[in-house]
């Protein structure tokens, strides 16, 4: 599985890849995790709220910050 | 049927919550008396007993009514997306399209570290740039913990003045730009960027959803604004009791006409959000700013801010914030005479 958290560098997108790396790492999900900040790259997935999350291409996730619980299930799916 | 029954438990501990929250609202006055007056027996009409009284009453009001209302503002936020809002925005006239854009700044979620690919996004819907200018200025200016505080201590009628202003502020400077055909300073590559591939994903949320989003607003912003609120009011509250009345009459006084385009200058690279600031000019308007002055200061320190010029430089050209806060600055200026002239 492939994760991608896009986010400019704001608080919360900062929050949101720690959250996201900790639930892939209690969870052993297979995974690999990586920080989209080049603002060309994000605009792609046609988003206008950072953060968002991106598993395997398909945005799962943006504007806010989800609940471990949440993020967790959007990663087990 | 057990998702039911959840809902309902849930229901209930709203209705218990909200009752707690009127009851306790509604007796905060005597409460505090009762506290000042019997409890640690200070003698009233002192300055500390009436700074202390001032501090007691208002910190927990405002962070009750921040509380509730932010619980409601979240709940009505997750019906409005960025998405939405640009869908809503598409092939709008000119003046229609700069109504709506200020109106929609209020309710749209919106976060000046977003305030880049918001940008982006409204500039390849082919919305124009002074309509975009119309939700960019409305946003930040007219938002919620301004609006509550506000309400809270200068009670309803300057919130409303407050955001009608505001919102008359983006809805022609976002005209005048628009007018202005600014868009050739906007930087090249923002026409180059493209979004295609991916399709729209709108999504759906229940109704325990709606609310689990309002109480995450509640924790969210007053966590990150609560401090400012107690600080704010503790300067507020020293001021209220030790500063002499009129004290700030002949320095920023009606008859002083630079007060207004001074307290802007001012208020433009003063950064702060509204919670430290207006528990503060709460104070200035007590010892003798007239609101006038007041608002326009206000409105420059939130609505203005250097902070979030320079992440928009990284889409516009210096000339274009120059123009952009000229524009805004000389619409604050023009509210806060008008405010002067008329209270």
């Amino acid at each position: 599985m492939e994760i991608k958290v896009l986010g400019t560098g704001c608080p919360k997108c900062k929050t949101l890849e720690r959250l996201t790396r900790e639930v892939v790492e209690k969870n052993s999900i297979d995974a690999s995790v990586t920080k989209v900040e080049d603002i060309v790259e994000i605009m792609k997935y046609n988003i206008m709220s950072t953060p968002a999350l991106v598993i395997d291409g398909k945005v799962v996730l943006k504007g806010r910050v989800p609940s471990e619980g949440e993020l967790k299930e959007l990663l087990t799916k | 049927m057990l998702y039911m029954k959840a809902g309902w438990k849930k229901l209930l501990l709203i209705l218990v919550v909200l009752t707690a929250w009127v009851l306790l609202y509604k007796n905060l006055q005597s409460l505090t008396d009762w506290l000042i007056d019997s409890l640690l027996g200070l003698t009233g009409g002192k300055h500390f007993t009436e700074s202390l009284r001032f501090f007691i009453f208002e910190v927990p009001k405002v962070l009750l009514l921040l509380c509730l209302i932010i619980f409601f503002v979240g709940i009505i936020r997750s019906f409005f997306t960025p998405e939405r809002t640009r869908k809503a925005l598409e092939g709008k006239s000119l003046f229609t399209g700069n109504v709506m854009a200020a109106l929609l700044g209020i309710v749209t979620p919106f976060c000046s570290c977003s305030a880049i690919p918001l940008f982006l996004g409204f500039v390849q819907a082919g919305i124009p740039i002074g309509v975009t200018f119309s939700f960019l200025i409305a946003a930040p200016m007219i938002n919620e913990v301004a609006v509550i505080l506000l309400f809270g201590l200068f009670g309803w009628k300057v919130a409303l003045i407050y955001v009608v202003t505001g919102l008359v502020i983006a809805i022609l400077s976002g005209w005048v730009i628009g007018r202005l055909k600014l868009e050739k300073y906007v930087e090249e590559w923002v026409y180059q960027v493209s979004n295609e591939g991916q399709e729209e994903n709108g999504e759906r949320y229940s109704f325990s959803d709606r609310i689990a989003m309002g109480l995450s607003a509640v924790k969210e912003i007053v966590g990150k604004v609560w401090i400012y609120v107690v600080a704010g009011i503790a300067i507020g509250a020293a001021a209220h009791g030790y500063v002499p009345e009129s004290f700030m009459t002949n320095l920023m006084g009606k008859s002083a006409w630079y007060s207004v385009p001074l307290s802007i200058l001012i208020g433009v690279p003063l950064y702060s959000n509204a919670a430290g600031i207006i528990p503060i000019v709460s104070v200035f308007i007590e010892k003798g700013v007239p609101l006038g002055t007041a608002l326009a200061f206000m409105m420059a320190v939130i609505g203005l801010s250097l902070p979030e010029m320079v992440i928009l430089r990284k889409v516009l050209k210096v000339k274009m914030l120059v123009i952009f806060a000229a524009i805004v600055a000389t619409g604050i200026m023009i509210v806060g005479f008008i405010f002067n002239t008329i209270m």
